[in-house]
């Protein structure tokens, strides 16, 4: 984990952690004097020879050593603070931007909802670990070193003593922690278990109630809810041992030496009396220190796990690198702009033992539509997702414009496709940075916008809405329905003028009206455009130059509709479940 | 997080919530009392140590500053001779006047400066060398009595040495009285801590089942505005705020208000000067730091704001990667990005520092005070009005002052997010039941099946009307389908006939009989229902069918699936029956859906109701599932709510609904005929481009 925070750590924040050791010591050095002059004063109390002006001018350094170590404590926090913040913001878009150059494939082997949780839970926590953890592993050691080197050759007495407050904290401390650990991270399963039932309950409410199964459901969440409260229980049981006997300790060591005390100021000289005395208040207080700075040590190796487990995740994301890989660049030729090509493609993804899709061959020309078809599973929105390169293919090869997708600059690639996600994706800002988005260097202006809004009918609402084309949307587009969420993305695909439109199963939100009158919008006005559109609705796609009909990823039939009916029993069978023998034989005609 | 506008440190009602809570204490009274005898018996403890620890440090310092008891008189005598006998192992030193000079101070103390300078010749060694001697082991033999020696600083003083001892008895004693003391502190803070951690989770637990109960008990109509994120966090994270706060907050409350009281009266009783004094230094470090905290609020709350920020940026961007890519929008977004996180850089590193400051500010509050204590006690000792032993009492005292003071605040903070947590949870709590229903007793014999909706009205808020004057008459085995747009009202029809709403007027009979006058479970049970969202739980396939009908044979189950077709498919399962179905378990939306079917099959409810039971899934899975529905409503009268018009063709009677109203009824080909609203809706699906 240091490794992760160190490679980040510039030349100018290596000096600022140089500084931090430095002013460590500093504050370790000054409060180590403090009981110096305690005991100064002390001393000047007990001595019944006292002088007023003594005791004010110890007090007077005392104090002043308290403001400077306070000062330099404060430097301190604020050297950490501006290190640690920044190290946290650099890891924050390191990992960031990593995210944003994986393919799917390694967003899938993630996750993203893992991914999510990695770039932002899992800095904090390194920051976290950054201020109070490293603050304390540089301090501790220093501050226990120095007084242990302080308080020796004092007692050794005195020493035993504060070695055996320091020893059963310690084995207090870790055993109590090495069961209580398990324990916690068996209470958050236990958490989401109970969290699950409770969800269960709630989706489900009309089930249960249909079913008076309100019992049933009731018995399942006492048991896990009995379950769960049995481990917190005893988890915090055993924990309420640790703080009295903290307690216990800390009081207790004053008592040992100064009972200790005793007996070496009666065996000792009438001259040296005194000096063990003072000795006897200043090791009280040094001893505390020493214990304190183990215990934080302690602490902080408690936390180590849980830092090193973050830092662990996000070396992970900054170590993967995407799987695909930008090409060189291409030229096109003129006559094949337009153009998607499949030439004997299989795929299968990473570490799967099946082929998603085989063997699939098919040529598109410049203004034709190709529509996919087949039921869940069958790999329709595989195949369209390797034509803006989401994956790569296994075998074979995906032209487009009569080139390898994989020799295009990437950036040139997409450029090139506009592509419509099955489940509508939205950012949060306006209508207009929604439509108009991205594409670098082609940024559509706010006339192709406009027409854009106008071919995906979301005009109207659009107009409706406050403030029109800049109206604000909120995350992930949650105050639009579904159906305009997803006229907007497809607005967002015709906006930027691409040579091919890839629809994923992009109309099913769209009522049967709307979806007739987009795409007969989209054919007169986008007559050059080549279109991939994936559908579930006969309806949508039965005009379509070409369709293919894709069964557990195997091409099981190309050709026009009515080319199908005739020689498809797939196609045949999807059309008959949508259909009636009457309309299927109308559109025969 | 639950999409709900909520600040979790200010509860809107903070007498009531903590009112509420106490009474969910109330069970546990008698041993909440016990526990507070015990912070307070700690507490005792705690502020007796401290006293009996600066009798210690009073018994060692009796033993080793004996006064001299000599009278004036005697002072005189010894010194009068102007010359002191001082002996030691190498022999005895005679001191002359000219190496020493004396004063005796008013106090009855003698001090005596030793002159080295003095060289006297007649001696044989040197006057320096001498002193060493005296140092190491001289004393002054007066009156029959050993007088020690100490040489400090130029300063010889002249002690009684009668073996001068600490008195080892008594310290002892009160040594073993504070192990006692301390061994019962520890005692009574553990089982404190025992007993509140047990409270502590036995009241979480309750709060929890009482929750979980509560979901069944409340109309669904709560759930039309409240999302289930938003139950869920009162669930968990409301009553775990209460569970950890609720702990803290009242021990720390009542231990570091009896520890801040009694070090107070402590204080004063042992010196009312220094406990001012202590107190004012205590009070400016408060002050100052108050204001710090304040200053550093505006941060933290900045800081919870932009991480927000942060967090949402982040969800968006990674959720729609693949679009940003498609739409090389990346640079855009790493820009945007760049931005909150610059964002975050600043109020992150603010407050840090701030909270930061904290400790080495508290440490400083406490060296204050210390010192202060010790000038002004330094100062009072120097005249007389107090002994050594009482700075170390106050000492302590103020460190137990100051301890508590920063503990009460954090125990008041923690009080508020315990009121505003269970203001959450009592507010769900509180949320009206469905009526009570206890004096509804009839029921339907022999259900044969006629079902009859009379001049219904019901909106499910009293002002927006949905379903307006609405009747029916369906035979006994018919089968229903209700069609029309979204928004329609179709769902609504099945909640009242399900009495998951009450309708507002009119009447819905079963067999003739008002289901009204009927319990809710007599109604549920009445029919089956198969819903658009398959409802699967955790569990294994044969429970997810036989649900709560535990006397379901597995036989009738193994039955059920094979009508359903699904029989082949749970057998290919790695456990076949004993499955165990969870977000792993390869199962499509299909198959899940005629798992539900053949749940349904096994309830065999005299009468069944389809709601959007085939939406979710493709058409060819949808022929499977349409068999087996058929199956299912033999014999049955059915209600088939459905949004593919395909499938409720042969239905008996199609009620074609439009903004709460039938617009048509009739038979598929009698609508058809018609060339009305149905007939638009039919055709729709199929017209050419």
């Amino acid at each position: 984990m240091f490794r992760l925070i160190f490679k980040q750590l510039k030349k100018k924040e290596w000096l600022g952690m140089l500084a931090v050791v430095a002013l460590i010591c500093g504050q370790v050095y000054l409060e180590l004097l403090i009981p110096d002059y305690m005991s100064e004063i002390t001393t000047l109390v007990q001595s019944e020879v006292s002088v007023l002006s003594g005791i004010l001018i110890a007090g007077a350094k005392m104090l002043v050593c308290a403001i400077v170590s306070t000062i330099l404590a404060s430097i301190t926090g604020y050297i950490i603070a501006r290190i640690s913040a920044s190290v946290s913001m650099r890891l924050r878009s390191e990992i960031f931007n990593k995210v944003q150059s994986f393919s799917t494939n390694e967003i899938k082997k993630f996750s993203t909802a893992s991914l999510i949780t990695r770039s932002t839970n899992d800095i904090t926590q390194i920051q976290n670990f950054f201020v109070m953890g490293l603050s304390a592993l540089i301090r501790a050691p220093i501050m226990a070193v120095w007084a242990i080197v302080k308080i020796s050759g004092k007692s050794y007495q005195w020493s035993i003593a504060t070695l055996v407050a320091v020893l059963v904290l310690f084995v207090a401390v870790i055993t109590i922690t090495t069961f209580v650990i398990p324990k916690f991270r068996k209470m958050q399963t236990l958490t989401d278990n109970l969290n699950n039932i409770t969800r269960e309950n709630l989706v489900g409410l009309k089930v249960v109630r249909a079913y008076n199964a309100e019992n049933y459901q009731e018995n399942k969440f006492r048991k896990a809810n009995d379950e769960l409260t049995k481990t917190n229980m005893t988890a915090n049981r055993v924990l309420s041992v640790l703080s009295p006997l903290m307690n216990v300790v800390m009081n207790g060591l004053p008592l040992a030496i100064y009972w200790i005390g005793a007996y070496l100021i009666n065996s000792a000289g009438v001259v040296d009396k005194l000096t063990i005395f003072s000795d006897m208040v200043v090791f009280s207080s040094y001893a505390i220190q020493i214990v304190m700075s183990f215990v934080m040590l302690v602490m902080v190796f408690i936390m180590l796990p849980r830092a090193s487990v973050s830092a662990r995740r996000i070396s992970e994301v900054l170590n993967t690198n995407s799987s695909i890989v930008s090409g060189s660049g291409v030229v096109v030729n003129e006559k094949d702009k337009g153009t998607v090509e499949f030439k004997s493609v299989s795929f299968k993804y990473p570490d799967a033992d099946e082929y998603v899709l085989e063997n699939v061959n098919f040529k598109v020309k410049k203004g034709e539509t190709i529509a996919f078809i087949g039921s869940t599973g069958s790999g329709k929105s595989t195949l369209i997702n390797l034509v803006p390169r989401f994956y790569d293919v296994t075998e074979g090869e995906v032209l487009v414009d009569g080139k390898d997708v994989r020799d295009f600059d990437l950036t040139d690639l997409r450029d090139r496709i506009g592509y419509v996600s099955q489940r509508a994706v939205l950012f949060s800002g306006s209508v207009l940075s929604n439509v108009a988005f991205g594409g670098g260097e082609v940024k559509p202006d706010e006339e192709s916008v406009e027409k854009a809004i106008d071919i995906s009918q979301s005009a109207e609402f659009v107009s409706k809405m406050e403030f029109g084309l800049n109206a604000h949307i909120s995350q992930g587009g949650k105050n639009v329905s579904g159906g305009q969420k997803q006229r907007l993305t497809i607005a967002r695909a015709i906006a930027k003028k691409p040579e091919i439109l890839i629809f994923d199963d992009s109309f099913s939100a769209l009522d049967y009206k709307t979806d007739k009158t987009l795409r007969s919008e989209l054919k007169s006005e986008l007559g050059d455009t080549t279109l991939l559109i994936v559908a579930q609705r006969i309806g949508t796609i039965k005009d379509a130059d070409q369709i293919m009909v894709l069964d557990e990823g195997k091409v099981v039939g190309l050709g026009t509709h009515e080319s199908l009916l005739k020689t498809c029993n797939v196609y045949r069978e999807i059309a008959r479940s949508q259909l009636s023998e009457e309309e299927l034989n109308a559109s025969k005609k | 997080m639950p999409a709900r506008n909520r600040d979790f440190s200010k509860p809107k009602n903070f007498k009531a919530s903590i009112k509420k809570l106490l009474s969910s204490l109330k069970p546990y009274t008698f041993i909440i009392i016990i526990s507070i005898i015990l912070i307070i018996l700690s507490t005792v403890c705690t502020l007796i140590g401290p006293n009996r620890l600066s009798e210690v440090t009073n018994v060692i310092e009796e033993g080793l500053s004996v006064n001299l008891d000599l009278t004036r008189e005697q002072y005189n005598t010894l010194l009068s001779d102007k010359q002191l006998t001082i002996e030691t192992e190498q022999g005895n030193f005679v001191l002359d006047y000219e190496d020493y000079s004396d004063e005796i101070t008013s106090n009855d103390e003698i001090t005596i400066t030793f002159t080295t300078s003095n060289n006297n010749q007649n001696v044989e060694i040197s006057a320096s060398e001498k002193l060493d001697i005296i140092k190491e082991n001289g004393y002054v033999n007066f009156d029959n009595r050993n007088l020690g020696i100490s040489y400090q600083n130029d300063t010889l003083s002249i002690w009684l040495n009668t073996e001068s001892r600490v008195d080892i008895e008594k310290i002892f004693r009160i040594c073993i009285t504070l192990v006692i003391l301390y061994i019962v502190a520890y005692f009574a803070n553990f089982f404190q801590g025992f007993i509140m951690a047990t409270v502590n989770q036995r009241v979480s637990q309750n709060l929890r089942g009482a929750i979980s109960n509560k979901i069944n008990r409340i109309p669904l109509k709560y759930f039309d505005t409240t999302s289930y994120g938003d139950v869920l966090s009162r669930i968990t994270n409301d009553v775990d705020t209460i569970g950890q706060t609720l702990n803290n907050s009242i021990s720390t409350i009542i231990g570091a208000g009896a520890l801040f009281i009694g070090s107070l009266i402590m204080m004063f009783v042992t010196n009312w000067i220094m406990a001012l004094s202590g107190i004012v230094a205590t009070l400016i470090g408060f002050i100052l730091m108050n204001v710090i905290i304040k200053k550093s609020q505006k941060y933290f709350i900045m800081q919870q704001n932009v991480l927000g920020q942060a967090n949402g940026y982040v969800e968006e961007a990674y959720s729609g990667q693949e679009i940003i890519k498609a739409y090389n929008a990346e640079d855009e977004v790493q820009t945007e990005f760049e931005k909150i996180n610059q964002k975050l850089y600043v109020s992150g590193w603010k407050s840090q520092f701030f909270s930061g400051l904290m400790q080495p500010l508290m440490s400083f509050i406490g060296n204050f005070g210390y010192v202060v204590v010790c000038v002004v006690g330094a100062v009072l000792v120097h005249y007389g009005y107090i002994n050594f032993s009482v700075i170390i009492a106050i000492m302590i005292y103020i460190r137990l002052f100051t301890q508590p003071l920063s503990q009460l605040a954090q125990g008041v903070t923690n009080l508020q997010s315990t009121a505003a947590a269970s203001e959450w949870v009592f507010e769900f709590l509180e949320v009206e039941e469905l009526s009570n229903e206890d004096n509804l007793n009839k029921k339907v014999e022999n259900v044969k099946g006629n079902v009859e909706f009379k001049h219904v009205h019901f909106g499910y808020n009293p002002d927006k009307i949905i379903i307006n004057d609405f009747s029916a008459t369906i035979k006994s085995g018919e089968k229903v389908a209700i069609v029309g747009p979204t928004g329609a009202g179709k769902t609504t029809l099945v909640n009242l006939l399900m009495k998951f709403y009450d309708i507002n007027s009119g009447d819905i009979l079963i067999d003739g009989v008002s289901i009204k006058e009927m319990k809710r479970e007599d109604v549920h049970d009445l029919f089956g229902m198969v819903l658009q969202d398959t409802w699967l739980f955790n569990g294994t396939v044969k429970e997810n069918i036989r649900y709560n009908k535990q006397d379901v044979t597995d036989e009738q189950i193994v039955e059920a699936c094979k009508v359903a077709g699904i029989d082949h498919f749970i057998r290919t399962l790695p456990n076949g029956y004993d499955t165990i179905l969870d977000d792993n378990t390869n199962i499509s939306a299909g198959q899940k859906q005629l798992l539900t079917i053949a749940r349904a099959m096994v309830e065999n409810a005299p009468m069944l109701i389809l709601d959007e039971a085939t939406s979710s899934v493709d058409t060819r899975t949808e022929i499977l599932i349409q068999q087996a529905m058929d199956k299912l409503t033999e014999n049955r009268t059915s209600f088939v709510i459905a949004h593919r018009l395909s499938t409720i063709k042969n239905a008996d009677l199609i009620l074609v609904l439009k903004d709460g109203d039938i617009v048509e009824q009739g038979n598929h080909e009698q609508l058809l005929s018609k060339g009305g609203f149905y007939a638009d809706l039919y055709n729709s699906q199929f017209e050419e481009v």
